[in-house]
């Protein structure tokens, strides 16, 4: 059918457009390489390999992936496995700084510190993530989502039985082998589930791989709405279970405190930034609302209402329930799963809110705010891997005295702290501004209110942390904690990244996620 | 955007704030380093505020309201502009400026933050944080009376109500200092975020209404959409807000009425307005003392410029429905505040509950919506903020010595400490609106805009004039109101006579030691301006008449 869509068969385009996907395959090459035939005395250098290389492709990423404002027909490369818009270039940016930024946090846990594949495996995912922010295929999606997944699952589990008895790390070993193995399994279920919806959008389509074909397909066709539905739901379950939306949650609390802590970091941005990312493309593309349909005709399905209804009434019950069970926590790491189940609650809004807007400010303010969310993530783990090393404990009660330990540590995960709870001048202010701005535009006002009521309670419990830091008194209160030089660095970035967000660098941010936004509304 | 610049006001907000940060990279040994630093920049910043004070040009601001409100648009001129364009994909520009009600406030803020550091030049537990947590709350302060962008403004806010909790959680009185400080970060911000939900859609509303009749839009808008207060107040004038049947509520409530409560009464919880004032006893007493001076003598009158700002001026048509209402929430802390504070035992608790009492007369004066009560209010913000940080002072150098605050185990203090005796009595003379004193010259005028109230109070929705007939009920507020000002008499007497008159005890109190020289900076700093305002009322009411005669002339309009 030629009529529904074109493809651009420019190859220099195509090349460029998964550029970064091809670097970091040479990086994980390199990588084993080194682990392989370094000597043990200088295998650090493997780390900052790989967290270096990364950094660098994420800069590459942002000079050379074209992203120009062109028609939808004209993005679509590679024989339409991948669209190459401004939307997949941030993700890009953002999935490989962080990836990154991962591998040098992973150089200060002893357990992972002196492990080759570790940084293999971060950089497979990140390559999975980063192909997934920019699939257009529903074979490319399903491809690189399992990129991810599979490494994801390996990374969580991978904490191994010491070979002396000691039965601290055999605790963290089991709990680490737990949640890998809990993840895989919710992961494999949810697969299928997915996997089984995109088979019936195959179907329904009429033989259509390519997303934005489907949707085209969809709308103009004469097949029911029911069947159509329920494939939305399938789809629904398979994303809903990579951002932890609730009732697809309860994987999130025991892996983020079971994995070892830089992989909970990992999972905690990465594969939920590039989830956000794929839900966004995906639900646009596939159930289109009326100005995205290409072609004129008198009949079509306006089936973007549904799934706008749908992810309301999710992102209400998830960032709710999120910020409630946070309430109760007293494990850092469990009490930060569950406030990243309320912030992709909040994120969902902003999902919610793209079918409507004419504007595109939806998917601006998903992409800002997963672009200052990851930041912010990153900056709070690497915290907490500094506190657990110095304490071996991951209790909120234990961080008592923290400020008098080191003031940095203490500012960071404050900064962090304020940023996830939406105060300026962190990135968080003004991501928060930007989704409840989106969901107001699109008149889910309800929303809205809903929504910042959510952000007061989630700030009761952050500055409950926070008041231990600096106001409770611990009993090493004069031992200082010190920083070493990987950690200093990630904290740093990321603590200027946040801030500036938050700050100078809002208007660029937001010009790019608007231009993001804008490239999805593009016929 | 043409590109204004002339650099004061942005230099009062970058003293603290560029002092903050230079602080925290200093070794926190070096605590008179640390002082020093911090009142430089609060000095500075006191300068400059004075400056605009002093050269803030009322007339001009006059003649140039009075075209505006001939013409139907009761607009504000703000002066001393600086606007830089910030974040042009959705309308927000970094722009600052001052008109006549904000000049005061600025300079009441430059007075409380520099005596608030001269107080606090005793604290010795981690001073580089409270010194640069400090800054930062007087940056967030400045940043909100000096914002014309409502963005920029949000900003402002949410950034001084968290070191405001910091410096609570952290430096304050032990017993209390958790929960206060957590109920009013809570408190205030809730207010706050559902307000920012009511300015969105007015930002929405404002946009559409713009993108729909082009012809409209303001020659100084780049684009319909804006957060530039000026922008969205134009779009009020031509009747964006006004629109009948909103949200299929009726054909009473429009926009402007539905929303106006929520952002008027969002932001009046900073301004301690009944029944969301609970959280401001807890918190004053609970405070550090310096941080009790700015919180009750600046962050308050935050929330009620603010309100006016952003309630009554952009929704002047729900301030006409509403306020008659919201006047009796107003009565209701005047006088159930000053009842309260007359049976409080803690000394501190006094000054914290007289506090809510002298706030809900601002609110009073707002609730007027004639010019000489809205006058007094502004005058009321500025003389009770100079008083409360002189209370607060007060209190705090008493407790500092004698490590109590109950008031019947107190006594004779006077013969102590003479100089906080006369300061304190000083305060409790303006409190209780003794003329000659700017209690006197702020209180006199909203009692007589209470009376004279407004000719067509509108009570319900539904618009049934419950004034018809000629019963005018502000005339019985009034009365009711006046009951605050004889319990004010009564408990400033009360603390007056058992704190610092009396025996003084010396087997109680063995180690009174003289005040620093700092405090007595402070303490003189903050009496001038309570006698000077007293004698001669002009040097700030004029200012404020200049910038709520167009506020008025919106609210009388026929819009």
């Amino acid at each position: 059918m030629p009529d529904l869509m074109q493809f651009n068969s420019d190859d220099t385009r195509g090349f460029l457009a998964i550029l970064p996907e091809i670097l970091m395959t040479i990086l994980v090459l390199i990588v084993i390489y080194m682990d392989l035939f370094l000597p043990a005395s200088r295998r650090k250098s493997v780390g900052y390999m790989a967290g270096v290389g990364m950094l660098v492709i994420g800069g590459l990423a942002w000079l050379l992936v074209p992203s120009d404002g062109l028609k939808v027909s004209q993005q679509l490369v590679l024989g339409g496995m991948v669209r190459s818009d401004d939307l997949a270039k941030i993700f890009k940016v953002m999935v490989a700084l962080v990836g990154g930024l991962t591998c040098l946090m992973g150089m200060g846990d002893n357990r992972l510190r002196y492990k080759g594949e570790f940084y293999a495996l971060i950089i497979i995912a990140t390559m999975g993530a980063s192909l997934l922010s920019s699939a257009a295929d529903l074979v490319m999606v399903f491809i690189s989502l399992e990129t991810l997944s599979i490494s994801l699952y390996v990374l969580s589990g991978f904490v191994r039985r010491p070979e002396t008895p000691d039965p601290a790390q055999e605790a963290f070993a089991s709990r680490s082998a737990e949640s890998g193995l809990k993840y895989f399994l919710f992961g494999a279920f949810t697969s299928a589930f997915l996997l089984y919806g995109l088979s019936l959008l195959y179907g329904f389509s009429g033989g259509h791989t390519n997303i934005y074909r489907i949707g085209q397909a969809l709308a103009t066709g004469d097949q029911d709405k029911a069947p159509i539905i329920l494939a939305l739901m399938m789809v629904a379950v398979g994303f809903g279970f990579k951002i932890s939306a609730v009732p697809f949650h309860f994987w999130t609390p025991d892996v983020y405190e079971g994995a070892p802590t830089p992989v909970t970091s990992f999972i905690s941005v990465v594969s939920k930034a590039a989830s956000f990312a794929v839900l966004t493309r995906f639900l646009l593309a596939v159930f289109p609302p009326e100005q995205l349909i290409s072609v004129p005709v008198d009949q079509y399905k306006e089936l973007s209402q549904i799934w706008v209804q749908l992810l309301s009434i999710l992102a209400v019950i998830t960032m709710t329930l999120g910020n409630i069970v946070a309430l109760s926590q007293r494990n850092i790491k469990r009490l930060i799963a569950y406030s990243s189940i309320a912030q992709a609650g909040y994120t969902l809004m902003g999902v919610a809110a793209i079918a409507t807007t004419k504007s595109g400010d939806g998917a601006a303010a998903v992409a800002y705010y997963m672009f200052m969310y990851v930041f912010t993530n990153t900056l709070f783990f690497a915290s907490i891997i500094l506190f657990t090393n110095a304490t071996g404990s991951e209790t909120i009660a234990d961080m008592a005295g923290l400020s008098r330990r080191n003031p940095w540590l203490a500012m960071g995960i404050t900064i962090a702290l304020l940023s996830l709870a939406g105060i300026p001048p962190t990135a968080g202010f003004v991501g928060k501004f930007l989704l409840f701005r989106a969901a107001v535009d699109s008149g889910l006002t309800w929303l809205a209110i809903i929504g910042v009521l959510n952000s007061i309670i989630a700030l009761y419990y952050y500055l409950v942390v926070i008041k231990v830091i600096y106001v409770d008194r611990g009993p090493d209160d004069e031992k200082p904690i010190d920083m070493p030089a990987p950690y200093g660095f990630v904290m740093a970035v990321s603590t200027v990244a946040v801030v500036l967000l938050g700050t100078f660098l809002i208007s660029p941010i937001v010009d790019w996620a608007t231009e993001a936004g804008l490239d999805l509304f593009r016929l | 955007m043409e590109t204004q610049f002339s650099g004061i006001l942005t230099g009062i907000l970058a003293f603290p704030f560029v002092a903050a940060i230079i602080i925290l990279f200093i070794n926190k040994e070096q605590k008179e380093v640390i002082r020093t630093i911090a009142a430089f920049a609060t000095g500075a910043s006191l300068i400059l505020a004075a400056l605009v004070f002093f050269t803030y040009d009322t007339e001009a601001a006059r003649t140039a309201n009075a075209g505006l409100i001939d013409s139907g648009s009761g607009l504000l001129t703000f002066q001393f502009v600086d606007k830089v364009t910030w974040i042009k994909e959705l309308g927000v520009s970094y722009q600052l400026g001052v008109d006549g009600l904000a000049a005061p406030m600025v300079l009441l803020t430059g007075l409380a933050s520099f005596a608030g550091v001269m107080i606090s030049w005793g604290i010795e537990d981690r001073v580089r944080e409270f010194m640069a947590f400090f800054l930062l709350l007087v940056a967030g302060v400045y940043g909100v009376f000096l914002s014309t962008d409502i963005f920029l403004l949000l900003f402002f806010y949410e950034l001084a109500i968290f070191p405001m909790y910091f410096l609570i959680a952290g430096w304050g009185w032990v017993e209390l200092r958790e929960y206060a400080s957590m109920k009013l970060t809570l408190y205030i911000l809730i207010g706050s975020v559902i307000a920012l939900v009511g300015i969105l859609v007015l930002y929405f509303e404002a946009g559409s209404f713009f993108t729909e009749n082009p012809n409209l839009l303001p020659a100084t808008s780049e684009s319909a959409y804006s957060f530039d207060f000026n922008h969205i107040q134009i779009a009020a004038q031509q009747g964006a807000f006004a629109e009948a049947d909103y949200l299929g509520l009726g054909d009473g409530v429009t926009i402007a009425r539905f929303w106006f409560p929520f952002i008027f009464l969002g932001f009046a919880v900073l301004a301690g307005i009944f029944p969301f004032h609970n959280w401001s006893p807890d918190g004053h007493v609970a405070a550090p003392t310096a941080v009790s001076m700015i919180h009750a003598g600046v962050l308050m009158k935050l929330g009620a410029l603010t309100a006016i700002r952003l309630g009554v001026q952009l929704l002047p048509d729900g301030a006409r429905v509403h306020l008659p209402w919201i006047i009796f929430l107003a009565l209701v802390n005047v006088v159930y505040g000053a009842f309260i504070a007359f049976r409080q035992r803690d000394f501190k608790y006094v000054i914290g509950f007289s506090s809510v009492s002298h706030m809900g007369l601002v609110s009073l004066g707002v609730a007027t919506m004639n010019t000489t009560g809205m006058t007094g209010a502004g005058l009321q913000m500025f003389s009770h903020g100079v008083m409360t940080a002189l209370f607060f002072s007060c209190v705090g150098m008493v407790y500092d010595r004698a490590h109590t605050r109950d008031i019947p185990s107190l006594g004779g203090f006077i013969k102590k400490m003479p100089l906080v005796a006369i300061a304190f009595v000083i305060g409790g003379l303006v409190s209780m609106g003794m003329p000659g004193l700017s209690g006197f010259v702020a209180e006199f005028p909203i009692f007589i805009g209470v009376w004279r109230g407004i000719p067509d109070a509108i009570i319900s929705l539904s618009p049934t004039k419950l004034t018809e007939g000629g019963a005018n009920y502000y005339g019985f507020i009034a009365i009711a109101a006046a009951l605050g000002i004889i319990l004010t008499a009564a408990y400033v007497l009360r603390v007056v006579g058992q704190v610092f008159f009396g025996e003084f005890d010396e087997e109680k109190f063995p180690d009174i030691t003289p005040i620093r020289i700092q405090d007595r900076v402070a303490i003189y700093m903050l009496t001038v301006w309570l006698i000077v305002l007293g004698v001669y009322p002009k040097i700030m009411s004029d200012m404020i008449e200049s910038a709520v005669q167009p506020v008025v002339g919106l609210l009388t309009g026929s819009k």
